[in-house]
């Protein structure tokens, strides 16, 4: 007997598009951040320098891991 | 070859309904010749555009991290070292010349005020313009845009410049105008 797969491709079509959806918006953050610490930095303050790189590795590690999920559906 | 059954309502998980939702008898020739599973064709880009966007998400982090390593670089870096910039004989309050600090470095322009000797960055942050040094007012001038800069402290007043003008450390030893380093805030 074969195994039952966890999701009908409806439900995995509207997972797929969740997820794009919220890693699109995590990229619109990363992309303010970059900018946001690139200005900082130009003007002299680098005390955001680390948060932010830590903050903008975090978003990636989050992506990462919404996308090894998204390989494991299938 | 995909079994289908051409009566199967769209995203029905026994078959594969083309993307407009009509029966495949209905679809042109070519639809009906080289037969797709559409929504497992759907899923697979819009999956494979979810990698895309990790990259770029990479990218971006990639590209934090090279500031953070400039940065971490650029506080390491070895002072320069003191330099002779002028006399104090040979500047009047209210006249301004240029040097070079450190040697090789674009031009700064040292400035005689009443209250002494101030030095900055000669190119204006906003498109790199020579300031000019307006003495009487107090301020530095970019002509290029309308610039204004504080001449005791850098401080951008006016005009389309949003960061001050990096400063030149100085000091005056037996008649002597001495640079002696770039605060911190110029890097």
């Amino acid at each position: 007997m074969s195994e039952r797969p966890r999701f009908v491709r409806a439900q995995r079509m509207t997972i797929v598009n969740g997820i794009l959806l919220v890693v699109a918006v995590i990229i619109v953050l990363q992309l303010w951040l970059l900018t946001a610490t690139m200005n900082a930095w130009l003007g002299g303050d680098a005390r955001i320098v680390w948060p932010a790189a830590l903050a903008s590795l975090g978003c990636l590690a989050l992506n990462l891991g919404l996308l090894r999920y998204l390989y494991r559906l299938e | 070859m995909i079994q289908r059954d051409e009566q199967l309502p769209v995203g029905d998980e026994r078959g594969s309904a083309p993307p407009d939702g009509r029966p495949l008898a209905a679809q042109p020739k070519w639809r009906r010749d080289f037969p797709i599973d559409w929504p497992h064709d759907e899923w697979v880009s819009r999956r494979e555009f979810t990698r895309f966007l990790v990259l770029t998400s990479g990218a971006l982090a990639v590209g934090q991290l090279w500031i953070a390593a400039k940065s971490l670089l650029g506080a390491s870096a070895p002072a320069a070292p003191e330099l002779q910039v002028a006399k104090v004989d040979e500047l009047p309050v209210g006249r301004a010349r240029t040097f070079h600090y450190p040697a090789g470095s674009p031009p700064r322009i040292l400035v005689r005020t009443a209250a002494g000797f101030v030095a900055y960055d000669q190119q204006c942050t906003h498109l790199l313009c020579p300031v000019i040094p307006a003495v009487e007012q107090g301020r530095l001038y970019c002509p290029c845009h309308e610039g204004w800069f504080d001449l005791e402290t850098g401080r951008p007043l006016a005009g389309p410049p949003q960061r001050p003008l990096p400063k030149i450390r100085l000091k005056v030893v037996e008649g002597r105008v001495f640079a002696t380093g770039i605060e911190e805030q110029a890097r």
